[in-house]
């Protein structure tokens, strides 16, 4: 191939990526090593190419990474995002796996069908899926006059703006990305292996704790990490759904931007998020490629 | 045909209902009479009116379909080169970075994107608007397209390529004569995708939106932030049909698309 009609070929993502991606990171970094000024940007030092790079760098410090580290309020925050984070994903994991097997299960000409039941939502706006709760979990809302007018419960139960509500948001937001791969470990699965446990003793639940559930590990744990990666830095649900006691590290960050205009320390924030998600991100990967390599 | 247990039927009618009632509740609601929007007091259009009625709102829709639009096109051109890059490109200087900038976007928290674009667009002075939001959609959705694309070019025949250069085809005609047909249902579904992320996004927006430019998302957020309101209803359900009906004539295209294939293919098998 001509080098040079690659070379064209290259640079036009690349240095799109490099300029939107790479570089803006490199800009938070910095900043979440500068101070915070009251002027526009609100952070110093900015660069002066009169003084050189070497200035710039000799004023950088950690001070907003000890700040961070000072005042608990970002340490709860981390802890509670983390927190919220697994039960979720535990939750979701609860909810989706019997939905991915009875799909599995399922004749084959409905398995298209029930594929797409399941995508749908997805493609419809996250915003509004969230939204819809809030009228469903509030004081007044459908769930509470249901479970009332049924004499269930007499008194309205608080659910809105509790994390129960951050729950049950992350588990209907982010079931697909549980369900669908799942699906396709349980799909491949041969079911003979599952008649051969039986009939070499074993009862069907211990077959299934011994045979199946061992077997769709891999479809699990990318289900797991799908949903818990995003969860970790939401902003959406913890503000809609949540109360003002939920702690989410993606709030804390958009308050400290939007409101606080303390750009420095959002952006520490931010670095702090980021070295957080590499280490699932990875055993992510990790998980991919074993999977791809074992097919 | 296997019979499906008693428990999985169960599963399956639970697992449904709860991914569908909250949005047809959206729905049953946004034709009640009463502003109370929990308490039903008989059927009524009017907040559709009012919505059509709201100037903020359309201004904001109109926005929002421009940067989709906007955003999805530039971002299947750059995604579909970086997919054709990463699967046929071979070595180049940097490639390692190059798949990792592609892949992170993926995984990054829409609230560090939005940040660092931000940021970005203040130092290199940029004004926000409608031009920073497409170029902040942009750099996300292009890694979606060309993870899309780059799956569909992995799983077809290379030979096809070199058939059509041998044939004396300049490797430029060869794509568009060649590859680009074979990939087309794949950049399709990946310009979709992007124009579905596009419109669905907030965050990264709200970052990246100027006080002058509001999208849809942005403006919706703010009115549910204090509650739920008829008007959003009623604008929910009209987003929430449009996405069913174009996703149900997508696959049911789709699937006609195959099966017309399918016969094609049987029928040349017989005539020759």
């Amino acid at each position: 191939m001509n080098m040079l009609r690659r070379t064209a070929l290259i640079l036009p993502p690349y240095l799109w990526l490099l300029m939107l991606f790479l570089v803006p990171f490199l800009i938070v970094f910095k900043i979440s090593l500068s101070d915070i000024e009251l002027a526009i940007p609100p952070y110093t030092p900015t660069y002066d190419p009169e003084k050189g790079i070497w200035d710039l760098l000799s004023q950088l410090d950690f001070e907003n990474f000890i700040f961070l580290s000072e005042d608990s309020l970002y340490f709860k925050a981390y802890l509670s995002s983390l927190k919220i984070a697994i039960i979720s994903t535990f939750l979701t994991l609860l909810v989706g796996f019997p939905i991915a097997w009875a799909m599995a299960r399922a004749a084959d000409h409905w398995r298209p069908t029930l594929m797409m039941l399941v995508i749908l939502p997805f493609w419809t706006s996250f915003l509004i899926r969230v939204y819809a709760w809030k009228g469903i979990l509030s004081q007044e809302g459908y769930l509470n006059q249901m479970l009332m007018n049924i004499g269930l419960i007499s008194d309205p139960l608080v659910i809105l703006n509790t994390n129960i509500a951050v729950y049950i948001g992350i588990v209907y937001t982010y079931l697909p990305f549980m369900v669908l791969p799942i699906y396709a470990t349980l799909e491949k699965l041969d079911e003979s292996l599952n008649e051969a446990a039986v009939d070499l003793g074993c009862t069907r639940t211990s077959a299934f704790w011994l045979v199946t559930l061992p077997l769709s590990k891999p479809g699990v744990i990318a289900g797991c990490f799908l949903v818990f990666i995003p969860a970790l830095g939401e902003f959406v649900i913890p503000e809609l759904l949540g109360g003002s006691n939920t702690l989410m590290i993606g709030k804390v960050l958009y308050q400290e931007f939007f409101s606080n205009r303390d750009w420095p320390v959002a952006s520490a924030v931010a670095v702090i998020l980021l070295l957080i998600l590499i280490i699932p991100i990875i055993l992510f990967q990790k998980n991919q490629e074993k999977q791809e390599a074992g097919q | 045909m296997r019979r499906m247990s008693w428990f999985n039927v169960t599963s399956l009618t639970f697992g449904l209902a709860f991914l569908y009632l909250p949005m047809l509740l959206l729905i049953i609601y946004s034709f009640n009479e009463s502003r109370l929007v929990t308490v039903w007091a008989g059927f009524s259009t009017k907040w559709y009116g009012e919505l059509f009625q709201n100037e903020a709102f359309l201004d904001a829709a109109l926005v929002t379909l421009k940067v989709g639009f906007f955003s999805a096109t530039v971002a299947t051109v750059l995604g579909t080169m970086a997919a054709w890059i990463l699967v046929r490109g071979g070595k180049f200087f940097g490639r390692t970075l190059f798949s990792g900038m592609i892949y992170a976007p993926l995984v990054m928290p829409e609230v560090i994107t939005g940040l660092s674009l931000l940021l970005l667009f203040i130092a290199i002075g940029m004004d926000r608007g409608v031009m920073t939001i497409v170029l902040a959609h942009t750099t996300f959705s292009m890694c979606y397209v060309s993870v899309v694309v780059s799956s569909r070019l992995v799983a077809f025949d290379k030979s096809m390529e070199e058939a059509a250069l041998d044939l004396g085809c300049t490797p430029a005609s060869a794509f568009f004569l060649v590859t680009l047909p074979l990939i087309a249902p794949a950049v399709l579904s990946g310009w979709l995708l992007a124009f579905t992320l596009s419109l669905d996004d907030l965050v990264i927006a709200s970052f990246a939106a100027g006080p002058s430019s509001t999208t849809l998302p942005i403006k919706i957020f703010s009115s549910v932030r204090l509650g739920v309101t008829p008007e959003i209803n009623a604008l929910s359900t009209i987003m929430i049909s449009i996405v069913a009906i174009g996703v149900i004539t997508a696959s049911l295209v789709t699937k006609q698309a195959i099966a017309r294939a399918k016969r094609d293919e049987q029928k040349a098998i017989q005539d020759g």
